[in-house]
């Protein structure tokens, strides 16, 4: 009797707390999910913000206005003549005649900067390409300035720092469709520019591909080689040990204490170039070689013992086992491991700003020797510059940046399932 | 130098092509594996030498200032001279600020990604279907792969302002530069990074604990907050210092967001300057190698290095410890 009476009452006390304990169960699962929603919404914002910001760039915006070629500008028409000609004023006294109301000396002044400073170089080019329309009047793209670049792509709605009388001009051009807006194929193959609507990611590129081919020559064969010496041939004892831990220790340096021991060791101490991207890829090699090494030896730990056993078997050396066995079958894996740790270093800002990477570039570099910067530094100069246009030169060459990620991180997942053996 | 494994003897009457081959074979696999041994000896000789040139470099700053100042001192402004005549020290060297600075940062940062990497991490582990997982967590490694530079920008351009504008609304008047952007942003950086830790940690602990705390009667969650987070307590702990040596470390985030001027405070709102934003601006722009200004920033990476080398090998330590245990 007792018994059952003690057994009603637990439970009666289980019961009692379940409701609560149950709303408990719901608040921890609803905490987690809601938790993994913020990571996934933050990530979607910034996502946003930079392809809405970004994705201007990658279109131009021309002014058509006619241009007469005065034949008065270019005397005898010899080359000489053409190539120095005044096409500034050829320019302008175009501007003045699509404009005839502009009257005033400021606002002629404020005329002219609708269009991009290289707009007279646009003209020169057309001059020295077709000879024959000196003495004509045809219509020509012109370049535009970059308020008014960022005034077409908004539409027509903001107008930054345009001017009465540039926004009353710009308003003109548009209701005649005389702007006329295109894909921005200088972006890709012009560098740096003080002028924000001539600016391009050419040099930049140029520099990143150049030291991550340096850092990838390096690090990929010191780091398989590593790689093989840890995993088949090194005894266990202290030294082993030793460089086992310095691996794992140097994979969580600051990346921009590597860049100091570039600056110290690379620059100063063996008075290599300053801002090469010789120096950058070799601070990056330095930064990617434990990743690579940890990658390396997982794929050949998975190698199963039975294939070294059988080359062994049939009388290979130690050597030829590794080198013609088992090294082949971990190559796709630590393939893998290396495009990811290359773009890691693709990405990698702080370490090449230690090593003076980070100057303003205007040609593009051509060979490892020459002065460069790489993307994400590009990224990093821009967005520091005060003009707006350039904010969105910097989302777009941040759009660049994570395109080429993506593409090397696909690569490496394509090229595990491809190749991949599992045992 | 190890030794290659030794191979059976030729027999007496070999050809003597064989006996010349072997020999020849002999010497270049001991060649290969010399080649092999040194390429394995670079780590050691990268460690060596950050630590030479980041002591060799301090030393050279300890002679011209003194290290007790830079340890101990209040004030940091490398740019200005406090006298005129003095030649070889310009400004002044106490790295307390910057110290301040980097832990203000990282303190938010942390409380940005400590709760939404443990709990995002523990949904996954324990709750979500493998649909959702199989989406979510790739998605979640994608944020770990975005270089660091972008986090900046989306600092100075979205975060930043929104901050600014949100402190208008209720009176705060929040930096344009300040701590608590620049933390939140590097907090959105580190929540991929603490919730790989966490899940790694989670699925190590053993099956037969989860399963006789909810024989026993416990709801899922009461396993997860009694049973399965106390086990695996170490890991996760390890995890997060881990977690906190990166952040001290990052630099383009707080050099892009955090202020440039060493400002002692812990207020998250106003400006504060960090070791690695320092670094940086001692390092770029015009730069004599002699002076102390110069020099300074070796110490201060000194001072890093030295900071994420503890911590790592804390929580190397306590993971370690944890492994032993089941």
């Amino acid at each position: 009797m007792k018994n059952t009476d003690q057994q009603a009452q637990h439970l009666a006390l289980i019961n009692a707390g379940l409701k609560k304990r149950r709303r408990a169960e719901t608040r921890f699962r609803i905490a987690g999910r809601f938790a993994t929603m913020i990571a996934l919404a933050f990530m979607l914002v910034m996502f946003s913000a930079i392809i809405s910001r970004g994705s201007g760039a990658f279109q131009r915006t021309y002014i058509e206005i006619p241009v007469y070629f005065d034949r008065s500008h270019f005397g005898d028409q010899s080359t000489q003549v053409l190539q120095n000609a005044d096409y500034s004023g050829l320019l302008k006294s175009a501007l003045r005649s699509a404009f005839p109301h502009i009257k005033s000396r400021s606002d002629k002044r404020q005329l002219y900067r609708l269009v991009s400073n290289i707009s007279a170089f646009e003209l020169r080019r057309i001059v020295l390409d077709k000879p024959e329309v000196i003495g004509r009047s045809i219509t020509v793209s012109l370049p535009a300035s970059d308020e008014v670049d960022l005034a077409a792509k908004s539409e027509m709605t903001t107008f930054g720092r345009l001017s009465e009388t540039q926004i009353s001009l710009v308003q003109r051009l548009q209701s005649n469709h005389q702007i006329r807006r295109d894909f921005n194929y200088h972006f890709f193959t012009s560098g740096d520019s003080r002028e924000p609507e001539l600016a391009g990611i050419a040099a930049a590129l140029a520099g990143s591909f150049f030291t991550i081919m340096v850092c990838v020559a390096l690090s990929f064969f010191l780091g398989v080689m590593a790689a093989i010496y840890l995993e088949e041939f090194a005894a266990r004892n202290k030294l082993t040990e030793f460089i086992e831990v310095n691996i794992n220790n140097l994979a969580a340096v600051p990346s921009i204490v590597f860049g100091l021991l570039g600056l110290a060791v690379f620059l100063n101490f063996f008075h290599l170039p300053r801002s090469a991207s010789l120096v950058g890829g070799m601070v990056l090699a330095l930064m990617s070689l434990p990743t690579i090494i940890i990658a390396g030896r997982a794929s050949l730990k998975a190698v199963p013992n039975s294939i070294r056993e059988a080359a062994l078997g049939i009388g290979a050396s130690k050597v030829q086992t590794v080198f013609f066995h088992t090294l082949p079958l971990a190559l796709p894996g630590i393939f893998t491991g290396t495009i990811i740790a290359m773009a890691r270093a693709m990405g990698e800002t702080a370490p090449l700003l230690m090593i003076g990477m980070v100057a303003f570039i205007v040609d593009i570099p051509t060979t490892i020797l020459d002065p460069a910067t790489s993307l994400p530094v590009q990224v990093y100069l821009w967005a520091d510059s005060p003009e707006r246009a350039f904010e969105q030169k910097t989302a777009a060459a941040i759009m660049v940046l994570l395109a080429f990620l993506v593409v090397m991180n696909l690569t490496a997942v394509l090229l595990r399932k491809k190749f991949e053996i599992r045992w | 130098m190890p030794r290659l494994p030794q191979q059976p003897a030729l027999p007496e009457a070999a050809p003597a092509n064989i006996v010349v081959q072997r020999k020849r074979h002999n010497i270049g696999e001991k060649l290969t594996l010399a080649v092999l041994f040194i390429a394995s000896t670079i780590a050691i000789a990268t460690t060596i030498g950050i630590v030479l040139s980041l002591v060799f470099e301090s030393f050279r700053f300890f002679q011209m200032v003194s290290p007790v100042e830079f340890l101990f001192g209040l004030h940091w402004s490398p740019q200005t001279a406090i006298r005129a005549d003095q030649v070889a020290a310009s400004g002044s060297f106490g790295a307390i600020p910057l110290l301040v600075g980097t832990f203000l940062i990282s303190l938010v940062a942390m409380a940005v990604a400590t709760p939404i990497g443990l709990f995002s991490a523990t949904y996954l582990a324990e709750y979500a279907s493998p649909r959702f997982r199989n989406v979510v967590k790739p998605a979640l490694e994608v944020l770990a792969g975005i270089p660091t530079v972008v986090y900046g920008f989306f600092a100075v351009i979205i975060v930043a302002p929104l901050l600014r504008q949100g402190g208008d609304m209720v009176g705060l008047s929040v930096s344009a530069e300040s701590a608590l952007a620049a933390g939140l942003v590097m907090g959105i950086m580190t929540i991929p990074f603490v919730s790989s830790l966490t899940d790694d940690a989670i699925v190590a602990v053993p099956l037969s604990l989860r399963e006789g705390s909810l024989g026993l009667g416990a709801t899922r969650s009461e396993t997860i907050r009694h049973v399965i987070l106390p086990a695996a307590l170490p890991g996760i702990s390890g995890g997060l210092l881990l977690a906190m040596s990166r952040v001290i470390g990052e630099t383009m985030i707080v050099v892009m967001a955090a202020g440039l001027t060493a400002n002692l405070t812990i207020n998250p709102l106003e400006a504060v300057t960090t070791v690695t934003v320092q670094i940086v601006t001692l390092l770029t722009g015009d730069q004599e190698f002699e002076s102390a200004k110069t020099l300074a920033a070796f110490a201060l990476g000194l001072w890093l290095f030295v900071l994420t080398l503890a911590l790592n090998l804390l929580a190397q330590k306590l993971v370690k410890k944890y492994r032993e245990k089941y």
